[in-house]
């Protein structure tokens, strides 16, 4: 058999496999992968281009001034964002109030303090939380946590607090705050396991260090883990800030969809999501339609903004920190 | 840092630890309320006529969701399979050729923009490419809808499982004359393949259980499917026309079907996770 030389491209029954020329298949191997991966960018630069598309109509008609107006009126076809924008941010901002200093605390917990089968099986459980569908923390928060709401804490929040504007109003149970107490639960496993993950990535050198000068459990915790790992934990914050935002399902149960701007907690309001979910095959006249695109391009704006401002305080910390090692 | 008596640090500390044990508890004490809740109020509705038989007219008592449940299925399968090889490729092309390629980079970034999006948005847009054109709603739209979904998830655990399998594996490979693709497809998937069959068992199971996508895409329906292009019945958005409803009949349904979503999902989540952990802590 007469050797080949590098390179040489015989495919001649006698050449053995592994001497046949690959370079082609594995070029064909190289640029079907890569298309695949591209598959993602199309499919985001479709979105936008949709969105943008459909909500033309919306945009020529009423302008910037779709985003301060807080008319929704389908009958005479006027429009605007700020009820559902007002709605999306509050019942997300009383979600991260309430689920990020728990976070922190069940996860320097489950690292810190708890036994380790203990930590396992709670970690598990919080874990279980994250993989329940989100319709279900919807028929729950309708059924049983809103009645919750309505017979015991909002009477109670309204007889001690009833001096703020926050807490007036009857207790209907399903409203602005119920919204934001699902939307916690929701939000909730996904910070703690980030926050747990990034604490147990601390070296243990530093935090015996740090006892080794005599701090308690805590001023360790706060003074070096938590400053170690803030990277990680403000970037688990801020998406799940961003997935908060666009959380459908369980919101649209509970939030009560009334267009009202209303300055108590009590009342129903609606988010962008929320409305989109309930009007968007019950619109019928096209700049119904239409806006509901233009309410789509804005969520779709916010949660790009909040996960690349993610992403870059990420990037920006790891250069840093990668300075001072 | 204000200097602060010993008392004062140890009183701090003390509180921190106080507050731990129910904020610990809060998780437990919502997941087991939510599943008692579900298994409490479902069980009832699940009947053998509940798996067999339509739905009746609203108001009337009886029937059963057998066309939402093949429609489920039907509609999670067809997505599977066209989010699934796609997810695979790609994850092997971050994998494989990733490191060296600033495309990859940009890639990557938009694999987590797409996670992030919130599943209606991706559900307008199917909308508006698959069912306003076409001047119906469709199976298929709400196949791809979520096949959408299922793709970014599939990259990114084909990418970390990828990553996972020493170079080694590869260079002996190559060093024994196997091309590259022979190398990636026989060698490194075989490799890694508990870790991606996983992967895509967790990623498929999640989407299962999602509603806003096929809100305007597959719709629902009152029918056996009998193409996928059509207004396809389908589990989760009966449960929200159903929950929303007046008629206790069919909230009891609702339930029903609540539990039949919770108890295949979180199956598949228990198994898959306690595979990849295996899996990981072996490699």
């Amino acid at each position: 058999m007469t050797p080949a030389g590098p390179g040489a491209s015989s495919t001649s029954p006698e050449t053995p496999g592994a001497l046949r020329d690959q370079s082609r298949p594995d070029a064909v191997f190289k640029w079907l992968t890569a298309a695949c991966s591209l598959v993602v960018i199309i499919i985001m630069a479709g979105i936008l281009f949709e969105l943008v598309r459909n909500s033309g109509a919306a945009i020529r008609e009423f302008g910037f001034g779709f985003l301060t107006s807080d008319s929704w009126n389908p009958v005479i076809g006027e429009f605007g964002a700020a009820s559902s924008v007002y709605g999306t941010l509050v019942s997300t901002g009383i979600a991260m109030i309430i689920a990020v200093p728990l976070s922190i605390v069940i996860a320097v917990y489950l690292v810190e303090v708890a036994h380790p089968k203990v930590s396992a099986f709670i970690g598990g459980a919080v874990e279980l939380l994250a993989a329940i569908p989100s319709i279900i923390y919807g028929m729950w928060g309708l059924f049983v946590f809103a009645a919750l709401m309505q017979t015991r804490v909002q009477p109670f929040l309204g007889k001690y607090l009833g001096g703020l504007p926050l807490f007036q109003g009857p207790p209907m149970g399903i409203g602005m705050l119920t919204a934001g107490f699902i939307l916690a639960l929701m939000v909730l496993p996904f910070i703690t396991a980030v926050t747990r993950d990034v604490l147990m990535m601390v070296p243990p050198v530093l935090k015996e260090s740090a006892h080794g000068v005599g701090s308690t459990m805590w001023e360790s915790v706060r003074f070096v883990s938590l400053k170690y790992g803030r990277r990680g934990i403000v970037g688990a914050v801020f998406l799940g800030f961003g997935r908060a935002l666009g959380e459908t399902m369980a919101v649209t149960f509970v939030i009560g969809n009334s267009h009202r701007i209303s300055a108590s907690l009590f009342s129903a309001g609606n988010t962008i999501a929320s409305s989109l979910a309930n009007e968007f095959n019950e619109a019928s006249e096209p700049i119904y339609l239409s806006s509901l695109f233009a309410l789509a391009l804005v969520l779709f704006g916010i949660t790009l903004a909040f996960q690349t401002i993610a992403h870059h305080w990420v990037s920006r910390m790891q250069r840093l920190e990668a300075g001072d090692r | 840092m204000r200097p602060r008596s010993r008392a004062q640090r140890r009183a701090a500390d003390m509180a921190i630890r106080i507050a731990m044990v129910p904020s610990a508890l809060v998780g437990i004490a919502v997941l087991a309320w939510i599943l008692w809740e579900v298994i409490a109020r479902g069980v009832g509705a699940l009947t053998p006529a509940f798996f067999i038989e339509l739905p009746t007219p609203p108001g009337m008592e009886g029937g059963g969701l057998g066309n939402a449940i093949v429609g489920t299925l039907l509609m999670t399968l067809s997505a599977a399979l066209l989010g699934t090889p796609i997810g695979l490729l790609a994850g092997v092309f971050l994998s494989e050729f990733g490191p060296s390629s600033r495309i990859a980079t940009v890639v990557r970034f938009t694999t987590n923009l797409l996670m992030g999006t919130p599943s209606i948005i991706i559900g307008i847009f199917v909308y508006s490419i698959l069912v306003l054109p076409f001047g119906h709603f469709s199976g298929w739209a709400g196949a791809v809808a979520l096949a959408i979904l299922i793709l970014p998830v599939v990259m990114r655990t084909t990418e970390d499982m990828l990553n996972l399998v020493p170079d080694e594996l590869r260079e002996s490979g190559l060093a024994l004359g196997a091309p590259r693709w022979r190398v990636t497809l026989g060698i490194v998937f075989r490799a890694a393949r508990t870790g991606l069959v996983t992967g895509v068992l967790l990623a498929v199971a999640r989407v299962s259980g999602e509603t806003a996508p096929l809100l305007f895409t597959a719709l629902n329906s009152f029918y056996w499917p009998g193409s996928l292009n059509e207004p396809t019945a389908n589990l989760t958005v009966t449960i929200f026309n159903y929950a929303m409803s007046p008629y206790s009949d069919w909230q009891q349904k609702a339930w029903g079907a609540s539990l039949l979503i919770t108890v295949s999902v979180l199956v598949v989540a228990v198994l898959a996770r306690f595979v990849i952990r295996d899996k990981r802590g072996k490699a």
